[in-house]
């Protein structure tokens, strides 16, 4: 088993002709994902290696069965793209694009949420359940990605996706190997939080374990916390906390545009802290985190 | 991005909320003329992004013109927290008979924007919220259905407040909502919203941000207020070294090598990628190492601006040496960064294998990567050392060498 | 000046318009442009963006675009 993604799920590329999402797309069929369809309004007909472009979603959507869209168009372009997704009824939207305005991706989720689609994102890689597929640019070229990403029992939650990619590695050389990685993506509010996706990983067999990747700014960290105070998971958690020092510089942010500390509630302190209290490990370094995960899964 | 509170105020104005009769005073005269206009006492306010203007003296009246230039005098000469205020805002004093909170922001849980309300004014809501909680009333709303006033209503009538409050409340938290919205702010505050003796209301203090992401989308309206571009409104102003490293990312398109942040230490930080940056500083001050900045690579730059970053991080005073490191990169490219790097290193004048104390670089053209550090001598780590061992030896080489 | 990557080009692809005109259209880094009279110029201030995607290779006739990594150099 695996989470969201498996080796049957098609999806499409929106933004497919643009710079970003031709390399995407390539090291996506390269991996074995299923790419069906690829949409740049105005270049229907054309393709991307061997992948047809639509102008509309509804021009593949019509025709066959898509489980999911990667949206990798210019911020400008992003909230539309992804709402004709959801519209199409596309059940699982994830968005690339960087820089979104919050109040857009507000509109873009509860737009989700009536139509019952999920969203991961925005601001991430995607995600990847190695040896089955990978949506979006997550681990790079499919020969990266084999390296870095090798089928095994943890789950990886990330709000960086290069980290995801480190860490990813970290747990493959180590021989615990990854069930699904997400890039759950950097900005203030995203489609899917670490809470929100937990549920799945429990429900995930192949799943033995959680590696969170976190940072200074936003409640999602808190949220995960709360999560695993309430209700006993069958899954031990470690987390890694990158950015300790930005509690010394309040107002200022850094890396991801969700990652500024407001507030005593969102340093990197107060949320270990809240993370230790639930349960959960706190990593002091990455190479620390497979022993740590055994030292979990051996009590 | 933080507006100064006489740009908030013009945005509230244009929204047709209720504002004291005020002028922006960049001098003294200036101050004094606004006061004349004025009549009456003034509130004298200093323009400066930072909190507690109040305590710092940034807060002053004045009962007559001249009084009004010998307060803005002192004022335009104080640094509040550091910074020195743009102008003060010359304001009508005005008899208030109680205080209200008014605030929009999103909800990242809720992932909805939310209006919140208190009846008690003045004083920062977090604290009403945490010592009377039943003096505080919230609602979210949709972003995609209308809004209207029986939703600002309900959120004022929730809190037991009924007749001319009610009335003259729901159309300024109504519109206070659609500001929020219309500008991409992350935050719009009225704090206080005053009831004057008379039973009008008054927008005294505000406090709006603009997410930095929509600020392209208003560019005109920034314009007119007179934002620049080069304005990053954070926390504290940027340096001319951050201004400098702003102005290599905009080299050209290509990737990311940027956001350059200075710090005091010796030690300068090629590092990436946004996550990879901040787990690289921690590693490093961990470790004992003095970074002398923090910056952002990602997304392939060019040769030309990791070269120029590189040259700009040299080129800053007490940096003794460099170090190169990033998380294990799908897109950035190995062989290229190396490239960069050396460049800057060559053409700021000094050997590869002197200034750069550790190249942690794993990842795609990693082998190339290696053949272009092997050649100039310069130490290469690939995925097998760890971020924290990177770190670590980036540290010591900077003390044994 | 170039300290990473060198390119030479042929004369006889050089001279001709058409293979110019190929080369500036392929290369990602723009490492070729035209002069007035059409034919190839290099522009040095690129040379060290060169992605090794090798298309200009492949544009020309084998053999004329040689592109040498000076780091492999003894």
């Amino acid at each position: 088993m695996s989470v969201l993604i498996d080796g049957s799920t098609t999806f499409i590329i929106q933004g497919i002709t643009g710079r970003e999402a031709v390399n995407m797309t390539r090291e996506c069929k390269d991996y074995g994902a299923k790419v069906v369809g690829g949409v740049t309004p105005g270049r229907k007909g054309r393709d991307v290696y061997g992948v047809p472009v639509y102008d509309t979603v509804r021009q593949i959507t019509d025709q066959m069965r898509v489980d999911g869209a990667v949206v990798s168009v210019p911020p400008g372009f992003a909230k539309d793209a992804a709402l004709e997704a959801i519209d199409a009824g596309i059940k699982l939207v994830v968005i690339v694009t960087e820089r979104i305005p919050r109040g857009e991706v507000a509109e873009i989720l509860e737009f989700a949420k009536l139509r019952g689609s999920r969203v991961i994102g925005p601001n991430c890689l995607g995600l990847i359940s190695p040896g089955k597929s990978k949506m979006g640019g997550i681990g790079g070229t499919a020969e990266g990605t084999r390296k870095a990403f090798v089928a095994g029992s943890i789950g990886v939650m990330s709000r960086s996706g290069g980290m995801t990619t480190e860490i990813c590695n970290t747990l493959s050389a180590a021989g615990l190997g990854i069930s699904t990685a997400v890039s759950i993506g950097g900005d203030p509010i995203i489609g899917s939080t670490y809470a929100e996706l937990m549920p799945l990983f429990e429900a995930d067999s192949q799943t033995k374990a959680i590696v969170v990747y976190s940072e200074p700014g936003g409640p999602y960290e808190a949220q995960l916390a709360a999560y695993l105070t309430h209700r006993k998971s069958r899954l031990p958690v470690v987390a890694f906390m990158a950015g300790r020092f930005m509690d010394e510089m309040p107002g200022m942010r850094f890396g991801h545009a969700g990652t500024i500390v407001e507030g005593r509630a969102d340093t990197s302190t107060e949320k270990i802290r809240l993370m230790q209290q639930a349960g959960i490990t706190v990593a002091e370094s990455i190479e620390s985190i497979p022993s740590l995960i055994q030292e979990r899964l051996s009590r | 991005m933080r507006f100064y509170e006489h740009e908030a105020k013009t945005l509230l104005g244009r929204q047709g909320l209720p504002l004291p009769k005020s002028g922006n005073a960049k001098t003294p005269e200036e101050a004094e003329q606004i006061a004349g206009q004025i009549a009456g006492t003034v509130v004298l306010k200093s323009q400066v992004l930072s909190g507690g203007r109040m305590k710092a003296g940034g807060i002053r009246f004045a009962g007559s013109p001249q009084e009004a230039r010998r307060e803005a005098g002192a004022i335009l000469a104080l640094a509040i927290n550091g910074q020195r205020p743009r102008s003060v805002l010359v304001e009508a004093k005005a008899p208030v008979r109680k205080e209200f909170y008014a605030g929009v922001i999103y909800d990242a849980l809720a992932k909805r924007p939310v209006l919140i309300f208190s009846d008690m004014g003045g004083i920062d809501i977090e604290q009403v919220a945490e010592q009377h909680p039943e003096h505080v009333a919230r609602a979210h709303f949709s972003v995609l259905e209308p809004f209207s006033d029986y939703q600002a209503k309900n959120v004022v009538a929730s809190l037991g407040i009924t007749g001319n409050q009610l009335s003259r409340l729901t159309p300024i938290l109504t519109r206070l909502v659609r500001l929020f919205l219309q500008y991409n702010l992350t935050l719009a505050e009225i704090n206080p919203l005053c009831e004057l003796e008379d039973g009008n209301f008054l927008c005294l203090d505000c406090h709006l941000d603009m997410e930095e992401e929509a600020r392209d989308r208003h560019t005109r309206l920034l314009q007119e207020l007179g934002v620049g571009r080069e304005e990053t409104r954070q926390a504290r102003p940027p340096t001319p070294f951050e201004i400098r490293g702003a102005q290599v990312d905009a080299l050209d398109n290509k990737g990311v090598a940027g956001h350059v942040i200075e710090f005091d230490g010796d030690l300068g930080l090629i590092i990436g990628a946004g996550g990879g940056s901040l787990t690289l500083l921690d590693a490093v001050r961990k470790h004992g190492g003095r970074p002398a900045n923090y910056c952002e690579i990602g997304g392939n730059p060019s040769v030309r601006k990791a070269c120029e970053l590189t040259k700009l991080i040299l080129s800053k005073p007490g940096v003794e040496k460099i170090a190169v490191m990033m998380n294990v990169v799908s897109n950035t490219r190995v062989d290229i960064m190396a490239r960069g790097v050396i460049k800057g290193v060559i053409e700021a004048g000094y050997q590869p294998k002197d200034k750069i104390t550790f190249f942690r670089i794993p990842g795609s053209w990693e082998d190339e990567g290696a053949r272009i550090l092997r050649k100039y001598g310069v130490e290469y780590g690939d995925r097998s050392v760890s971020m924290d061992e990177a770190a670590r030896r980036a540290v010591v080489n900077m003390r044994g060498r | 000046m170039p300290m990473f990557i060198r390119v030479e080009v042929d004369p006889s692809v050089a001279r001709r318009a058409d293979l110019a005109k190929k080369l500036v259209e392929v290369c990602p880094v723009d490492i070729f442009a035209q002069n007035a009279d059409q034919s190839l110029r290099i522009v040095e201030d690129n040379l060290d963006e060169c992605v090794l995607c090798d298309l200009c290779i492949q544009a020309c006739p084998a053999g004329t675009v040689k592109i040498t990594k000076l780091y492999e150099q003894a």
